[in-house]
């Protein structure tokens, strides 16, 4: 029992990074029908910027833990910016060239792991947390790590607010409304494409809270996680329907889930299979995924 | 057929092929281009490699230029090529040529299941499916439940099984010549493919797969037409790969595999043959000689900020296939035609003349 908790708790954290991912990928594949693949970029920016700022900037903050929420501040921060240039210089002179900015975002995450390996080299970072987040909880007989529990309710945090956001502002309602039908938002006389770069920088944010959580779940940040982490959020929005925020939580967690289960009683490995095989039959019965979005109409 | 169609379609790749089948034997040294001279087997291991992978840029560039199907799964099936015919005669003992057959029958089923699995889905989600599917493969790959693939090891051939021509470093020549014959292969497969009734289905799909639809064709069994061909040839270009570097690693199942198929075939050109073979072999030639450019001396005075971005082949590669995106759509091949595009279309409409035209016409 002890050993279920364990796994459902840190399904849960894993799947927390995957919806972290997902969103923004969803959120901007509904809005503008572009399938970022350089969100492995954001989700680096969000990991290397705050162990940049960690090693060099705040290096003198003696609580480490101030050290650390400054740092990942500022590291979301980069990956805010980051999302939005990518939009604003990459994205929007393609306007409407779904393929080629499809390619673009390939390119970029490539140059980028290059760019990443090339400063700072292919051999992990060590990532600098409070000991806290490493230490053990232990609930109803299992020991569960602490950063388990930062990792879900950073997800729900962010989660309610993306929901409060989309279904509460403005700025929501025009995304809302544009993921739906795009072209109506346009002959209303609503500039579409400020939301195209608010989109992208709310995807930076999100990716880079992933990158952050990302180092803390694994103890250090690498070139090659941020692409790694991206296969399985691909899975994630396709099972959760492109372009719903709520499709993309109830399919993050399910493959998390059945990914840490499988892993666990079956042999390691097995649960990413099974993932891939749970992808083809959800393509099978549901071609749109469980929230049903209009996949592949706009490709 | 007409003189200059047996020109354009037959003569031009037999004089390309002819050419580069003699360069091992002209004994040339070219220190600008090769460090060594071009017949030594260092120098023929870099350009057997860079007409391999413009024979498998070509392969993807049947499912992606000429039918339109973005996948990011291309991988797996050279990796089905590179393992399983690998796994065939050094885990079982097979003989080699069990195992080419083998291997290709599997290929083959697979990319026929999973490409009906995939089509259910267009666009990008058709993308991302291939992407997972091979993840997966990857993943078994990497795992290794049965001790066949030897995991980050990789698997390295038991060269008694593999045929003596191909064996050795001294028969590298004979490896590059392998490399060239799949590439003409290929070539030849796939112009007779797009020019074939369904190719040219293939081509209308790309362009626009409603209207097909509407013409009372099924778009989704002729995608996986291509992709099952294509697939299929990929998997014979995994088996040469094979062979090329006497076994089997991980790198041909990372997804970024895939990737840098596509950016050969955007380089070079996408939907065109000469184009997905010429951007094949220039990235690979690059991604070769762009790292003894990183540590030349020139870049070594270079201040750090600079150099850094220089030393790394992917991030130039990366940087130039962006601005290709941005500039030239048409890739390499474009150039050729930007200049002169009534030019390149009056020569297009004298190879293939119209059978009622009875006197030339006259030039406007």
């Amino acid at each position: 029992m002890s050993t279920f908790l364990l796994l459902t708790i840190t399904g849960l954290g894993l799947g927390a990074m995957y919806f972290l991912i997902a969103s923004g990928l969803s959120l901007i594949y509904g809005l503008m029908g572009v399938l970022n693949f350089a969100h492995g970029a954001f989700i680096s920016v969000g990991s290397y910027g705050t162990w940049w700022f960690s090693a060099n900037l705040f290096d003198g903050v003696h609580s480490i833990l101030l050290r650390w929420l400054l740092s990942s501040l500022l590291g979301l921060a980069a990956g805010a910016v980051f999302a939005g240039l990518v939009e604003l210089v990459l994205i929007r002179p393609l306007y409407t060239r779904h393929m080629e900015q499809v390619l673009v975002t390939v390119g970029l995450s490539i140059a980028f792991v290059a760019l990443l390996q090339g400063i700072w080299g292919n051999d992990p970072k060590p990532f600098v947390v409070p000991a806290w987040l490493h230490e053990t909880t232990t609930v109803a007989g299992a020991h569960i790590p602490n950063d388990r529990w930062v990792e879900i309710a950073t997800a729900a945090v962010v989660l309610a607010s993306l929901q409060l956001f989309l279904r509460r502002t403005r700025y929501g309602l025009v995304i809302r409304a544009g993921v739906e039908n795009r072209a109506m938002v346009q002959a209303l006389g609503i500039d579409v494409r400020k939301a195209f770069t608010l989109v992208f920088a709310i995807g930076g944010i999100a990716a880079a809270i992933a990158g952050v959580l990302s180092g803390v779940y694994f103890n250090d940040v690498s070139p090659d996680q941020g692409t790694n982490l991206l296969i399985f959020a691909f899975i994630v929005v396709v099972i959760g329907g492109l372009g719903s925020i709520g499709g993309s939580a109830v399919a993050a967690l399910v493959v998390a889930l059945t990914q840490q289960y499988t892993n666990y009683y079956a042999s390691a490995g097995v649960g990413d299979m099974v993932v891939v095989l749970l992808l083809g039959l959800v393509l099978l019965a549901r071609p749109r995924g469980f929230a049903g979005a209009v996949v592949g109409a706009r490709a | 057929m007409s003189r200059r169609l047996l020109v354009h379609d037959w003569l031009i790749p037999l004089v390309v092929f002819g050419v580069l089948a003699a360069v091992p034997e002209l004994h040339l040294s070219i220190p600008k281009l090769f460090d060594q001279p071009v017949s030594s087997p260092g120098t023929m291991q870099l350009l057997a490699a860079c007409v391999l992978f413009g024979a498998l840029a070509l392969t993807y560039d049947l499912q992606f230029g000429y039918t339109g199907l973005l996948s990011f799964g291309h991988a797996l099936y050279i990796a089905i090529g590179v393992y399983l015919s690998n796994i065939a005669i050094t885990d079982w003992h097979w003989s080699f040529w069990e195992g080419v057959l083998f291997t290709m029958g599997v290929a083959f089923m697979l990319a026929n299941v999973l490409g009906f699995v995939s089509m259910r889905v267009g666009g990008i989600a058709f993308a991302m499916v291939t992407l997972a599917f091979a993840q997966a493969g990857a993943v078994l790959a990497l795992k290794d439940p049965h001790h066949w693939t030897h995991g980050e090891e990789g698997l390295g051939a038991d060269y008694t099984k593999l045929p003596k021509a191909f064996v050795g470093i001294l028969n590298t020549k004979n490896l590059y010549w392998l490399a060239l014959a799949f590439l003409a292969f290929v070539f030849f497969v796939v112009r007779w493919a797009v020019e074939s009734s369904p190719g040219r289905v293939w081509q209308a799909i790309r362009e626009n797969e409603q209207r097909v639809a509407v013409l009372g064709m099924r778009p989704n069994l002729h995608k996986v037409q291509a992709f099952v061909l294509s697939s299929t040839l990929a998997a014979g270009g995994g088996i040469v790969y094979m062979l090329l570097y006497n076994g089997s690693t991980l790198a041909v199942t990372a997804p970024n595999f895939t990737l840098t198929l596509l950016l050969m075939v955007v380089i070079g050109g996408a939907g065109s043959r000469w184009g997905a073979v010429l951007g094949g072999i220039l990235y690979t030639y690059l991604n070769d000689r762009l790292v003894a450019v990183g540590s030349s001396s020139t870049v070594e005075g270079l201040p750090h900020a600079l150099r850094t971005p220089l030393e790394q082949p992917l991030f130039l590669l990366g940087v130039i296939f962006i601005l290709i995106v941005f500039f030239l759509p048409g890739g390499l091949v474009g150039i050729a035609s930007r200049g002169r595009p009534s030019g390149l279309r009056r020569l297009q409409d004298a190879i293939r003349p119209e059978p009622t035209l009875t006197a030339p016409q006259e030039d406007a």
